[in-house]
Order: structure tokens, then sequence, then C-alpha cells
């Protein structure tokens, strides 16, 4: 059982934070995992900024080209994460888009990942059927599960087909949209949890994607297993201030 | 070259459709219906009755004999800036808006980088009464003002793209997600032979129009069944995916593919894509891109706003790797130059990504007795600040 597995099984109303390695700054991928977990997060994405990040809004893209800039890069990324290997125990899964893992290799990558400890990738350009065809073998040799998302528009045989191909949770786009986009959950959505909620599939469910605040994360936690906060995340550590008053702060928000 | 691409949108290796989950509804809605729509007979009559009447197609094969003679050889024009608004955009804008029609759809979103596309979807959605959005790279609505003013004219809304190096690159990207925030009645009208499947394939086949206009004019002008040769600018490279198409199975016609090599291919500012890319997957497609180490896409530079793409349609990485067609490339200089002599030996101003396939005559040292097709894909008029300076 992978660290995320056992997470889902004894814990409930799980908060996961997303964000982009190399932001604010190029070196505090460390000390945001550390004061995540210290502040009683229990899962972290941790982002590798990508030129063209077609799933993301604004607010992703501009911290993704602010690190660029500041020059992270897959391998400091993964250093940085090994560096604190032996102080931190919660549970990291990587987000990055499919050519960023092919330009590493993916065998390079998906061995860095297990180096780093991470227990599941998300790749939001890999297709289903992709995944099938060349990647699931690899994932499995490297330990590594595959978090597929699904949108409001998922129909329910695709659904089942995604909760067949994964066993460590499923990622519910609350809207259709890109990151970081809406802000109050309406009743379109609360009848997509419902729905999702009723097919009693066997993975559990985060729900993400404009999900900021305690109000919109005690929603999303009624109809899953958890939420999952990126844009809010980013925002907040992009104003001024001490960065581990900020992250303290802003889980304090959350869980109220 | 429709016979080139397998059931899952793949040239060889190259293609396919590597999109997020929140734009498989999208995607899966046109890879289940383009085909169908496209060979029905309904289609069919409209969309030839349109690109006769509405776009003025055929469009001449014009032997340019002032040309011919300087480069001592057979060279004839296929003379897509005749077209209505000015470029071959517009034949796959028409053929799109009528398939989005019969989608259904309402609402019409496009990229665009010379303005060209921008304009021709504009056009078509006026002419149907639809709301247009274009998304437009901030430096190309500066370099390419007439054709912003001529969008507005018809009514659309035009979105400068302020992310990464605010050309055509960032365009796409901010029309994906947009046609990922929009409702479900909303169409993505591509311009080129990019993107997921099953854009390349149809934009492919509606720009197919052009090389089966060269094979009749071509035969009825000088008895011949082929050209030796077809020169094509390529920036997506649906104007070269549109004169090749017919005549990909005659191996007796060399294909060639002109890319924009901006200040020269090794100066870090350039677009030749083929010749500093890399395999990777951009705006969906598995294609020949410039990208670095890191996968990062590297971006692009050159003079033409059109051809300003860091990646190339799969189709071409394909017909590349394949060796089935040749590509050049041209900087800006030479492109100038092109145009110029155009202008000068024929009368015709032609748009600075046509002057590309241009440039390649002087590349080529080509026999009295072959004779060339260029696809003049589009006119100057939205070139002319660029060439007032050099006057
Ligand atoms: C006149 C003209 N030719 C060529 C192009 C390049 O596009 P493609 O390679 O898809 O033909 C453009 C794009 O804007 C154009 O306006």
């Amino acid at each position: 059982m992978n660290k995320i597995q056992q997470l889902f099984k004894n814990k409930k109303n799980i908060l996961s934070v997303y964000f982009t390695a190399g932001y604010p700054e190029l070196n505090d991928t460390a000390t945001i995992i550390k004061e995540l977990e210290k502040n009683n997060a229990d899962l972290i994405e941790v982002g590798i900024p990508f030129s063209d990040p077609l799933a993301d809004g604004p607010t992703i893209q501009d911290s993704s080209s602010i690190a660029l800039k500041n020059g992270i890069n897959p391998n400091l990324v993964f250093k940085q994460i090994q560096s604190i290997k032996n102080q931190t125990n919660i549970p990291l899964i990587i987000m990055a888009y499919l050519n960023q893992m092919i330009a590493f290799g993916e065998d390079n990558f998906l061995e860095e990942c297990k180096k780093s400890n991470i227990q599941a990738l998300i790749i939001p350009d890999l297709p289903i059927s992709e995944y099938k065809k060349k990647y699931k073998k690899m994932f499995e040799e490297y330990n590594l599960s595959n978090i597929f998302l699904i949108t409001p528009q998922t129909s329910n045989e695709r659904i089942l087909e995604i909760d067949e191909l994964s066993d460590t949770f499923i990622y519910m786009v609350s809207s259709n949209s890109v990151t970081g986009t809406k802000k109050d959950i309406d009743n379109a959505q609360i009848q997509y949890f419902e729905r999702i909620k009723n097919m009693n599939l066997k993975n559990p469910t985060l729900i993400g994607f404009g999900i900021s605040n305690n109000k919109t994360f005690t929603e999303a936690c009624k109809y899953a297993n958890g939420a999952i906060i990126g844009s809010a995340f980013i925002k907040k550590i992009s104003e001024k201030g001490e960065l581990k008053d900020k992250i303290s702060n802003f889980i304090k928000e959350i869980k109220n | 070259m429709d016979k080139l691409i397998n059931n899952d949108g793949f040239y060889g290796e190259f293609g396919g459709a590597y999109i997020p989950e929140m734009l498989y509804p999208n995607v899966k809605e046109l890879q289940d219906n383009y085909i169908q729509i496209i060979e029905s007979e309904d289609f069919a009559k409209e969309y030839k009755e349109l690109l006769k009447n509405y776009v003025g197609r055929p469009t001449p094969l014009y032997y340019a004999k002032r040309l011919s003679e300087k480069y001592n050889t057979k060279i004839f024009l296929k003379r897509e800036d005749l077209t209505h608004t000015g470029a071959h955009k517009i034949n796959n804008t028409i053929g799109q808006i009528l398939l989005a029609e019969k989608l259904g759809k309402k609402r019409i979103i496009a990229e665009t980088g010379a303005g060209q596309h921008g304009v021709a979807t504009a056009t078509v959605c006026a002419l149907k009464g639809l709301q247009c959005t274009v998304y437009m790279g901030e430096i190309d609505i500066k370099r390419q003002a007439p054709n912003v003013a001529r969008m507005k004219m018809l009514g659309a809304e035009v979105i400068p793209a302020s992310s990464g190096s605010r050309t055509l690159k960032d365009a796409v990207n901010e029309a994906i997600r947009a046609w990922i925030n929009e409702p479900e009645d909303t169409y993505y009208l591509i311009g080129s032979v990019v993107g997921p499947h099953p854009y390349p394939d149809m934009v492919a086949r509606l720009q197919a129009i052009i090389s089966e206009e060269m094979k009749m004019q071509l035969k009825e002008q000088t008895g011949k069944e082929n050209p030796n040769n077809i020169i094509a600018c390529v920036g997506g490279g649906s104007n070269a995916a549109g004169a090749f198409f017919h005549y990909i199975k005659d191996k007796d016609v060399k294909l060639i593919a002109v890319e924009a090599a901006g200040k020269g291919i090794n100066s870090g500012e350039t677009a030749a894509t083929t010749q500093i890319g890399t395999t990777g997957i951009l705006h969906g497609s598995k294609t020949l891109l410039m990208q670095d180490e890191y996968g990062q896409v590297t971006e692009p530079y050159s003079i033409s706003a059109g051809l300003d793409y860091p990646g190339i349609g799969p189709v071409h990485a394909y017909l590349f790797k394949d060796k089935r067609a040749d590509f050049l490339n041209a900087t800006d200089k030479e492109a100038l130059d092109a145009a110029f002599e155009l202008t000068e030996l024929e009368g015709i101003i032609p748009a600075l990504e046509s002057a590309h396939a241009l440039a390649a005559l002087k590349k080529l040292n080509l026999k009295e007795n072959e004779t060339t097709i260029i696809n003049l894909s589009g006119r100057g008029d939205k070139d002319l600040e660029t060439y007032i300076k050099l006057l």
C-alpha cells in the first residue's frame, strides 16, 4: 500500500496543496514542503513548471514562468525534494506535462521520482489510451500511481474505466475550466459531485480546481474524500511577508 | 495525404490527441463526426458553392513569365492571394464554419498569427451570424495592425495573448484554454494543420482544394500531368498540406517545404523547426518542435508572423522524417528580397509568409525544362508597413 492509499484509509477531509516548484524563490521547495507538513496539510502536489501549461489558468501560468526565470528545472526539483527526504513524511505527487517527461527520458524521470519518494504522478495531457498502451507498465515498475482527472462532462462509462485504471485516487475537476477560475460552488457542480458520490467508485476522490477558501473546501469535503487547492495557495504565498507565516495562516484559514 | 493517417490520428509516430480530460468531450465530438460531415453531400455542395461564389475559386494558376525567364525555368504561381480576404486561410474557415454549424455550435474562437486566419474566421462568422473571438499574440497585434482593424470591423473581439513569446504559440494556448472554459456550444476553429487529432487531418482536407485545382489547371495549360516541383512555405503547414495533398502518391513530384530561418538557423532567432527541433508534444499533438533539454518550448522568431511558430503540423514532421518532402528555409532577408523581386517582375506583392516560398528559387538551381508550382499563399497588403521601411 502506498502512503496516499494509507492516508485515505485513515483520514477524512483530506487537504491536498499544489505549489509550483521554484516559486516564489528558486529554493523555496524544501521550506514549502516542510511547512505544509508541519501545519497539517495531508498531501502535496509539486508542480514542475512548464513553458506551455495548457490546463492552467493565469495564477499557475505566472508562477510557472517566474519559476522558470528563477532557473528551475526538473533535475533541481528532484534534488530539492531528495535533500529533505529524511526530514519529511508527507506523501508527494509530481505534476508535470507529458513533454517534460519525454524530454527528460521517461525512465530517468520515473527513476528520479522513485528516488524522491514520490507516490504518484499527475500528467494532465497524458491520454488514457496512451497510458494504457505505453505508460501503465512503466509506472508500475517504479511503483508510481497515475492520477486521472474527470470533469462534469466525463461520461459514466469513461469514469468507470478510469476507476478501473486507478488505484490511489481520482482527481475530480470541479467544473469544466482551467485551474483557478471559479469562485463559489453552484448547483450544477453539486449535482455532479452527487452523481459521482452515488457511483460508489472503488477509488477515493479529491475535488480540485476553484477550491480556494474554508467555504469551498468544506463544501467539497461533503461529497469527496477531500479537496485540492492550488491557485489560492499560490496567490497567498505571492503576498508580502514571511513564507512560513503565510503558509501556516493559509492552512489555518482553510481548515478553520 | 488523408491515407497517411491512422484511426488514432497518427502519421507514423506523429500526431495523436494529447489533451487534458477537460477537452476530451470537445475533441471526441469532432473525431467522431468530422469525416462523416465533410464527406456528406450536403456539406460538399455548400462548401464548393461558397468557395466558388464567395471565396472566388478556382484561383488562377499563373505562368510567371518574367520570373521564369530570370531563373531560366518554368514557374507557375498558385494564386491563393486572390481569394477573398487574401490568403488560403479562408478555404479552411469556410469548411470549419459549416462543420460548426452542423454541430449546432453558436460561438467561435480562433487563434491567429499574421491575422489572416483571424480575418478569415471573423469573415465566415459575419457570413453566418456567429459570435467570434480571436486570440492574438501582443507582438503580432502590433506588427499586423491592418488585420486587427479588419477583424474588429468584421465584428470579432480580438483578445491579446500576453504570456510567453506573445506570438502565435501563445495565442493557441489561450484559445485552447478558452475552449476549456467556454460552454459546450463553443467551437474552436484552428487555422493550421496543428492541434489534437482530428484538426491536422481536417484542415488538410479542407485545404486540399489547392492541389485539386492545380492538377486540373496544369494539365489544361501545359498538357502535363504533374509538375517537377511544388514549393510552399510552412508555419503550421496548412497551405503546404493543401498544395501537397493530391501529390503525395506521385513520387515524381518533388515536394519542397520552406521554413522561416529568421536571422539564420543557428542564430537563436529562428522558426526553422525541422532544422533545430526534436520530437515532443505541443498543442495536443506529437510533432517536431523547438525545445530545450527539459522540454520547455523555445521562443521562435521570424519577421513573418504567420511562420513564427515553434512547431510544425504532425503531417509535416512525418513527411520530413520519411523524406517525402524536402525542407528548406529562408532568412528574413532572403524572404524580403524575394518579395521585392516578385513585385518588380510580376506586379504581385506577396505576403511575407509566401515570400519564404519564393526565396527557395535561389537555392534550387532549377533546370530549363523543369516545371515548378509555387503556392502563393497570400497577398502582401498586411505587410506593407514592413515593406515600406525598405523602399
Ligand atoms: C499568407 C500566409 N501564408 C502562410 C501562412 C502560414 O500558415 P500555414 O503554414 O498553416 O500555411 C500564413 C499564416 O498566417 C499566412 O497568412
